[in-house]
This record gives structure tokens, C-alpha cells and sequence, in this order.
């Protein structure tokens, strides 16, 4: 305000010269601060809400949050997660290449799985496999129409984690396989007219040109379902498998504490959704050298710049003060 | 006399009911520089994709050094080859792209080595070495560790000549290499061609810059319509030209 105002009172329009020595003021934006001043009262309001309520336990969360049965719960739900995105994602990416081949019949299979196992909700289908035994009570193994070379339970060889592992896979393959296709399909043609004409083998193609190009366009989506099927495994408490949403559910059937284990659940999921989140962000980077110019900072990169230019900022002002009192005391004589 | 490098004979091509190609037949010999003139749709492109078997054709057949591309003669019949050995003999065939479709998540230096690693089998340090003495040859040896995007259109170019060169090819095909880049960039690219052609590369070049036809080409050769209407030295095609349609497309890009 003062040094820029004070300036065309003295009467004249100052020279260039001595506008360039004048000091900037930046805009102000008192709107932004209001705004900012009632979201962090709302911020107060509701943590105080959290923490002040009794009726949330906390004391019980704690107690719990480590519980060793809560712990193998969590290490189940880990399981289901990752059995599921691992053979789904394998299974998916077999039905997107099916999909892309120029046979007619694996085309019309991979569309056909696809079409099945998004249609019918994922908890009939688990259901569905965890009573496989009644439809099939014996698996053989052997030449297709031909003799086996030995057979087993059916009950035997799929458990009711295999059944729910195996049912969230194949679900998921079916969502798979659209990821993988859109990824391949977000490739340009000329790269794999570049590879052709340069004698690539096929399947080096695939996984050295093709495959790292569409993983851009596949990754956020697929993280979109990792986190999704992280939740979605909660879905086979239906099948009494002690994991993380089952197994609160059984303590606080027993103790009646029921929001604060459904917290200590929250808590879980929310840890395990942010580990996820965090690997995704570095994996989108990892796929990203060569489609931007200049790769944007990680956060923690963009926190130690920060920094830096904030010291560097203050050295500046102690250097430029230390100036003007150095000017200040020369003219002082005159 | 230096021997047939390439051998077309009675090219015919069509996309459902559209003859893009009717019957093409050219020789182009060791070592020489064959530039391909004529306007757009004219079937250029199409002749230069089939050359390498990007594109299959519905009737004659090609020769590179003698050896039938995609196909093998067993009796009175020609049998199509398998994939794996159709990608063997594009190696002996070098393409450039008019819009160079580097891999953009590669490096410079991984883009010249990839092909004669996977596809050639050879050694990776010596195909280092000579992907670095080859982007030195197209002046970029200073960008090997760069990605494709953070250089210029005529670098990357450079770099995707300098990757066809690294599997030694028996002939080089540039489908319009300059036509996909700002007007001062185009230099730099001919340039390289340029040296290629004095090197001894044969080159089939389909292009509209007459200027480098004149130059560096051994023989014109001008398309209209799926055909070749006529061929020769530049100066008798470009200054004499015999044909009623070469003069009506010279005189429009001159």
C-alpha cells in the first residue's frame, strides 16, 4: 500500500527508473481467506466431534486395532486381494489378447467370458463356487472325453478360501481383460508397424513395445480396481472366511462394541487403500518416462524444494536488509 | 553392372473394390537411389508397404537380393511363410515412417538397439557400439540418453534412420521422411539421405522434394493412378519430362 501510493502524491509521475526500485505489493485476496477461515472451523468442529464423543470408543478402537485376531484377519483380507488382482489380471490379460488375435473363435470365447462373468453379480457367483461340490462332487484330471489319471474331491481340492479366491479372480479377470484391451487398443498403430518392420518377434512386440505403452493407459484404471476389489473381498463374509469384515463382525457380536470395531475395520481399509494409492502414484511415474517431456516432482521432492527456496528466500532478505542499512548509513551524512 | 537389389514384377493391389496398385514392375540395383514421385493417392505409399510385406498383394511378387518376400516357391505354387520368418526377412529391409514412430518410452540409444538385439540375436555390446557410431553419423550423438519426445521432429527422424541403418539392411524405403516436418527442419534430414546415397545405400525414397530427387536420385520414377507412368535419369525426367500428367505434377510442385 504505502510505497506504491505515496508515490503519485509527491506530485510528479515517477521516472522508469525509479518505479523499477519500488516495492511490489501482491494482490489480496480476503475472500480466500474467509473461505479458508470457515473450512478450518468446520475441520475443528468435526475433529472435536471425533474425538470428544465418547460413544465412539477410541480406547475400545486401540484395543482392538492390533487384536491378533484382527491382524489375520487383515492378512486374509491381503490374501483374498491379491490372489485376486494377480490371477485376475493374468487371466484378464490372456482374454484381451484372445480378444485382439484374428481367430474368430478366441474372439467369441473371450467376448462370451466377459459378457458372463460381468452380468451375474459377484456374490452369486461366489455362492455358485462355494458350492461347486453340489453341481460337480468329483474333479478328474486326464485327457479331455478320455481316461483321467486321477480325480479328487471336489471339496477337497476347493476350500472356501480357494472358492472365494477363485471367485473374486474370475469375476475380476472379466473387468481385466477390458483394462488390458483399452491399454493395448490406447497404443498407437505405428508402433506396432514400426516393431513389424523392423523384424521384432511377435511376443517381444507385445512385451517390450505394447505392454509398457498401454500400462499409462491401464494402470489408473487398475488401481481403480485393486482398491475396489481391497473393499470388495468383504463381500465373501457370505462364506463365513474370517477375513477383516467377518472377523469384526464376530467380536462385536460377542462384546457389543459394535462402532468401534466397525472403525477398527475403516482403519484397516483406509490403511491399506492408502499403501496402495501411494505404490500406484510411483508406478504411473515409472510408466510415464518418455510420454512427458520433464517428469513433474514427487511430493517429497516438491517439499525439499520447497524448503530449499524458503531458506534460500530468507538468505536473500537478511542479504538485501544488510544492503539497504549499508546504503541507509552512507547517506545518512548528507 | 551391379546386380538387381529389388525386383517388382506385376505388383497388383486393392482395398475391397479400390485397385490402388495395377501392375507395377521395377528393378532397382545395388547400391542406387530410386525416387518415387507423383501426387497423392497415387499408390506410392501402398508400393513402398509392399515392398516389405506391410501390405500383401493380391497378385506379382517381390524379390530382395534374389529371396521372394513372403512367400516361398515350392513346385508351381508360391507358399505364404510364417510370420516369424517374414519378420526375418524385414531385417534385410529398412523403413523410415513419415512420422517416425520411435518408441517413445525407449531411449534414443534402446531404439537403435532394440531391433538388432531381439531380432538379429547380436551381441549387445557390439550393437551398442554401433548405435552410438550411427547416431554420431546423423549428428546426435550427444542425445543417445534422451527420450524421442524431448527432441526435435527432424532429430527424431535422424534417430529413426539411424535405427534402420542399425540392422545393416539390404535396401532402405523412406516413405516421405520430410513430410511430417517444419520446413527448417527438413535440411538437416536430407542431408542425412543425402550422405546415405553417397555411401553406397540403395534407397527407394517416395517423396515431394523434387530438389532431392534431382540431386541424389539415379533413377525417377513418376506413379499416377497405380501405375508408372515413366522412369529415368532426373534430368530427363524432371527437365523432359515425355508425359502429359509428369508435366502437369511438376509443374504444380516446381
Amino acid at each position: 500500500m504505502t510505497a506504491v501510493s505515496d508515490a503519485p502524491a509527491s506530485g510528479t509521475r515517477p521516472a522508469q527508473d525509479e518505479l523499477r526500485s519500488l516495492t511490489v505489493v501482491p494482490a489480496r485476496h480476503p475472500w480466500r481467506w474467509a473461505a479458508s477461515a470457515v473450512v478450518a472451523v468446520l475441520l475443528a468442529m468435526a475433529l472435536n466431534a471425533l474425538i470428544t464423543n465418547p460413544a465412539w470408543e477410541w480406547h475400545v478402537v486401540s484395543q482392538y486395532l492390533f487384536y491378533e485376531t484382527v491382524l489375520r484377519a487383515v492378512g486374509v483380507t491381503l490374501q483374498l486381494t491379491v490372489l485376486g488382482i494377480v490371477l485376475g489380471f493374468a487371466l484378464g490379460t490372456v482374454l484381451a489378447l484372445m480378444r485382439l488375435s484374428r481367430s474368430p473363435l478366441l474372439q467369441a470365447v473371450s467376448w462370451g467370458y466377459v459378457w458372463l462373468f460381468r452380468s451375474v453379480p459377484l456374490i452369486l457367483q461366489l455362492l455358485f463356487w462355494f458350492n461347486l461340490a453340489l453341481l460337480y462332487d468329483r474333479i478328474s484330471f486326464g485327457i479331455p472325453f478320455g481316461p483321467a489319471f486321477f480325480d479328487i474331491g471336489t471339496q477337497d481340492l476347493i476350500g472356501p478360501l480357494t472358492a472365494a479366491a477363485l471367485g473374486l479372480a474370475l469375476h475380476q479377470a472379466a473387468y481385466c481383460a477390458e483394462i488390458v484391451r483399452s491399454g493395448f487398443l490406447s497404443v498407437d498403430q505405428g508402433q506396432l508397424e514400426a516393431a513389424t518392420a523392423l523384424g521384432i518377434p511377435r511376443r517381444r512386440q507385445i512385451r517390450r513395445i505394447l505392454l509398457p505403452q498401454a500400462m499409462r493407459t491401464i494402470i489408473p484404471t487398475a488401481g481403480n480396481e485393486i482398491i475396489g476389489l481391497v473393499k470388495g473381498t468383504s463381500v465373501v463374509y457370505i462364506m463365513a472366511i474370517p477375513e477383516l469384515f467377518y472377523q469384526v463382525q464376530i467380536i462385536y457380536a460377542r462384546n457389543g462394541r459394535v462402532i468401534a470395531l466397525l472403525l477398527v475395520a475403516a482403519i484397516w481399509y483406509l490403511a491399506l487403500t492408502t499403501v496402495l494409492s501411494i505404490v500406484q502414484y510411483y508406478v504411473e511415474r515409472y510408466y510415464a518416462r518418455g510420454a512427458v517431456r520433464v517428469l513433474a516432482p514427487t511430493p517429497w521432492q516438491r517439499i525439499r524444494r520447497a524448503l530449499t527456496t524458503l531458506a534460500e528466500a530468507r538468505r536473500q532478505r537478511r542479504e538485501d536488509h544488510a544492503r539497504l542499512a549499508a546504503a541507509l548509513d552512507q547517506e545518512a551524512p548528507r | 553392372m551391379s546386380r538387381p537389389m529389388v525386383e517388382l514384377r506385376g505388383i497388383h493391389k486393392s482395398f475391397g473394390p479400390l485397385e490402388v496398385l495395377r501392375g507395377i514392375d521395377l528393378t532397382v540395383l545395388a547400391g542406387q537411389v530410386v525416387v518415387i514421385l507423383g501426387p497423392s493417392g497415387s499408390g506410392k505409399s501402398t508400393l513402398l508397404r509392399s515392398i516389405n510385406h506391410l501390405e500383401k498383394v493380391n497378385r506379382g511378387y517381390v524379390r530382395i537380393d534374389g529371396e521372394l518376400v513372403g512367400y516361398r516357391q515350392v513346385g508351381g505354387r508360391l507358399r505364404e511363410l510364417k510370420e516369424r520368418e517374414v519378420l526375418r526377412q524385414r531385417t534385410h529391409i529398412g523403413f523410415v515412417f513419415q512420422n517416425f514412430n520411435l518408441f517413445p518410452h525407449l531411449t534414443v540409444l534402446e531404439n537403435v538397439v532394440e531391433a538388432p538385439v531381439s531380432a538379429q540375436g547380436r551381441p549387445r555390446r557390439e550393437v551398442t557400439e554401433q548405435a552410438v557410431r550411427l547416431l554420431d553419423r546423423v549428428g546426435l550423438a550427444e542425445k543417445s540418453r534422451s527420450y524421442p519426445r524431448q527432441l526435435s521432429g527432424g532429430q527424431q527422424q535422424r534417430v529413426a534412420i539411424a535405427r534402420a541403418l542399425a540392422l545393416e539392411p539390404k535396401v532402405v524405403l523412406f516413405d516421405e521422411p520430410t513430410s511430417a516436418l517444419d520446413p527448417e527442419l527438413v535440411g538437416e534430414v536430407l542431408d542425412v539421405m543425402r550422405d546415405l546415397a553417397r555411401g553406397g545405400t540403395t534407397m527407394i525414397v517416395v517423396t515431394h522434394e523434387v530438389g532431392f530427387a534431382r540431386e541424389a536420385a539415379d533413377t525417377v520414377v513418376f506413379m499416377d493412378d497405380g501405375r508408372i507412368v515413366e522412369q529415368g535419369p532426373p534430368g530427363q525426367v524432371l527437365d523432359d519430362p515425355q508425359h502429359e500428367r509428369t508435366r502437369a505434377f511438376l509443374a504444380k510442385v516446381l
